[in-house]
């Protein structure tokens, strides 16, 4: 643009529009270039809900099952596991949340977590670590038995998967229960 | 630039011929033969030269690897081991590559740290230092990346660990790292990414090698007095000068490599890596590469989790500011008596954080991380800041030829050097 002409022009116009337009297709070319990425319509078909048989889990017990490449800690929790959890003052916790917004109420039993340390994705070990929940070797996260954080450099607790109960003894993980959420 | 060494003249009618129409011979001439290199050189300055070389060699080793391994969750691990038992000499192409990635660290630490104590970095070679702060960044990432091919326990939950970086981003975190996992979790598309870019990054190495050697050439090498060459008594030629010292010191590397690859091939990595990956099991002590610890004692040195991510890229991302945080006029650490101190006890800072790193994160060992991160951070953003200004320095030769006549002929400089190049 030259100093002369001060009102925009119709070539100024041009120049814009041809810019704008050239912008936005080149944009448009890296939806694909990005997207593919993302996963595959084979990686969410095999991320389709599970189904388990918690009969077979003994008191105390806790198994792993895996739901789109994550493990799964189904916890047949103890009464004492139970009252370690809610005997704790929820307003001290890092990441505060009672127990009982942690399992599906009236199975204070079973507790469904996504068995992955909510710092770096290492696997915490079960049973084990100062409140006997869960422990991380990686960098010594601490978990207790309702899978809250309570020391180590986790920013959360241990989250917990969707799933919803058939009937008292077996859940499908991946689908909420719509009454219940 | 110095200049009044000789120019190419082309000889024979063909490069006359070609000279006019591609001038790469004179281009090489001027860069690798007639360039004016300072007189003063130590072999701290062959580290560059020894580096081009590892890249070629990581370079030509990896090309042949990609020919048997084979990219796929399910049969990457058994085709590095059909390289080690069933190609020919598979088991040393892969040694070679496996320990010249750890050589690769070993000489790019000693070419930094030299740069660190010369000052290397100061004005005008701003520019040429970033780019190596870049390089750096992308041999990490190499690194990485090559390290998770083998889908081997350790390079399985490398990855996971690596990845979960950028899930300490609000918001967007985990969308990020479904998005880079391709998946809900490492998996077959992970790795084959991973390999894709593995193969990419070397290349864009080269590129960028380019333009620090573009760099250097424009501004010209630093010396071990700090001072300028003032006149063509103060350079000899590169070649053959500081090729036949650079020339040496690569065998005597090359020794060292050598020693790795064929009596200790597997003290630089992992046990747990010949474990093939798997998903419902990370190792009881997770650690990375030896060159990657101290940076990962400073993330397990921060209880938070994106603080500690922030602290980790931060440790690389503040070496790019160096020129400018360190306040002093003065180059050389030789003529700077109280930062040729707090020289090397940052390297004793940091090589106690990669002694951390290595160590289970746990009682004591947080406490010295925390300690030592503190000083790692300090030392660029305090004392150098600080020692510019308060700093007395010796007095500066008035140029690398009277500090030589002054001190003696250093090691290498002996003889009639100057003249014998001056025709």
């Amino acid at each position: 643009m030259t100093a002369t002409s001060v009102e925009p022009t119709r070539r100024d116009f041009l120049y814009i529009a041809t810019g704008t337009v050239g912008a936005v297709g080149a944009a448009a070319a890296l939806v694909p270039l990005i997207a593919q990425m993302n996963p595959d319509a084979s990686t969410i078909a095999a991320g389709a809900p599970v189904e388990v048989d918690l009969t077979p889990i003994a008191e105390g017990q806790v198994i792993k099952v895996f739901w789109r490449g994550a493990p799964i800690f189904i916890n047949h929790r103890t009464k004492k596991e139970i009252e370690d959890a809610r005997k704790v003052n929820v307003a001290s916790l890092p990441d505060p949340q009672s127990d009982e917004k942690r399992v599906k109420s009236g199975k204070d039993q079973w507790q469904v977590l996504i068995g992955i340390c909510t710092h770096l994705g290492c696997i915490p070990l079960a049973h084990s670590g100062e409140y006997n929940g869960y422990f991380c070797p990686c960098h010594g996260s601490v978990y207790d038995t309702s899978g809250r954080i309570r020391q180590g450099p986790a920013p959360k607790n241990l989250p917990l998967p969707p799933y919803k109960f058939l009937f008292d003894s077996k859940i499908r993980i991946g689908e909420e229960d719509a009454a219940k959420v | 630039m110095m200049s009044g060494h000789s120019t190419y003249q082309p000889q024979s009618a063909f490069m006359k011929w070609m000279e006019r129409r591609l001038p790469i011979a004179g281009l090489v001439y001027s860069s690798f033969v007639s360039y004016p290199t300072p007189r003063n050189l130590n072999y701290w300055w062959t580290f560059g030269g020894i580096l081009m070389f590892l890249l070629g060699a990581q370079l030509v080793t990896g090309i042949i690897l990609v020919m048997h391994y084979t990219p796929h969750a399910d049969m990457a691990f058994n085709s590095v081991e059909h390289i080690m038992r069933d190609v020919n000499y598979g088991w040393l192409l892969r040694y070679l590559h496996s320990n010249g990635a750890s050589m690769f660290f070993v000489a790019v630490y000693i070419h930094m740290a030299r740069g660190m104590y010369y000052g290397s970095y100061k004005e005008p070679r701003e520019v040429l230092w970033i780019l190596g702060v870049i390089l750096y960044l992308l041999m990490m990432a190499t690194g990485f990346l090559g390290y998770t091919l083998p889908w081997g326990q350790m390079s399985f939950w490398g990855a996971t660990v690596i990845t979960n970086f950028f899930s300490a981003i609000p918001l967007v975190g985990e969308s990020v790292v479904t998005w880079l996992w391709g998946g809900y979790s490492i998996g077959n598309p992970t790795l084959q990414r991973f390999f894709s870019l593995h193969y990419l990054l070397p290349f864009v190495i080269v590129g960028v090698v380019v333009l620090h050697v573009w760099a250097l050439h424009m501004v010209g090498q630093n010396n071990p007095t700090g001072v300028e060459p003032q006149s063509e008594k103060d350079t000899v030629a590169f070649t053959p000068y500081a090729t036949i010292k650079d020339g040496f010191m690569m065998v005597c590397f090359c020794l060292v490599y050598a020693w790795f690859v064929f009596y200790v091939p597997n003290y630089l990595g992992h046990a747990d890596n010949y474990i093939p990956a798997n998903p419902s099991v990370t190792p009881t002590h997770i650690v990375p590469e030896w060159y990657y610890l101290p940076f990962y004692a400073i993330l397990r040195a921060i209880p938070n989790k994106l603080l500690g991510v922030i602290a980790l890229f931060g440790s690389i991302g503040i070496l790019a500011f160096l020129p400018w945080l360190d306040t002093s006029r003065v180059r050389s650490a030789k003529y700077r008596p109280l930062f040729r101190q707090f020289f090397w006890i940052f390297i004793l800072v940091t090589v106690g954080l990669g002694w951390l790193g290595s160590k289970p994160a746990e009682g004591g060992y947080v406490l010295a991380s925390r300690i030592l991160t503190f000083y790692y951070f300090a030392h660029f953003i305090i004392i150098l800041p600080v020692l510019g200004w308060v700093e007395k320095t010796r007095p500066l030769p008035n140029s690398i030829s009277e500090a030589i006549l002054n001190e003696g002929l250093p090691l290498g400089a002996s003889g009639p050097a100057p003249t014998a190049t001056k025709n």
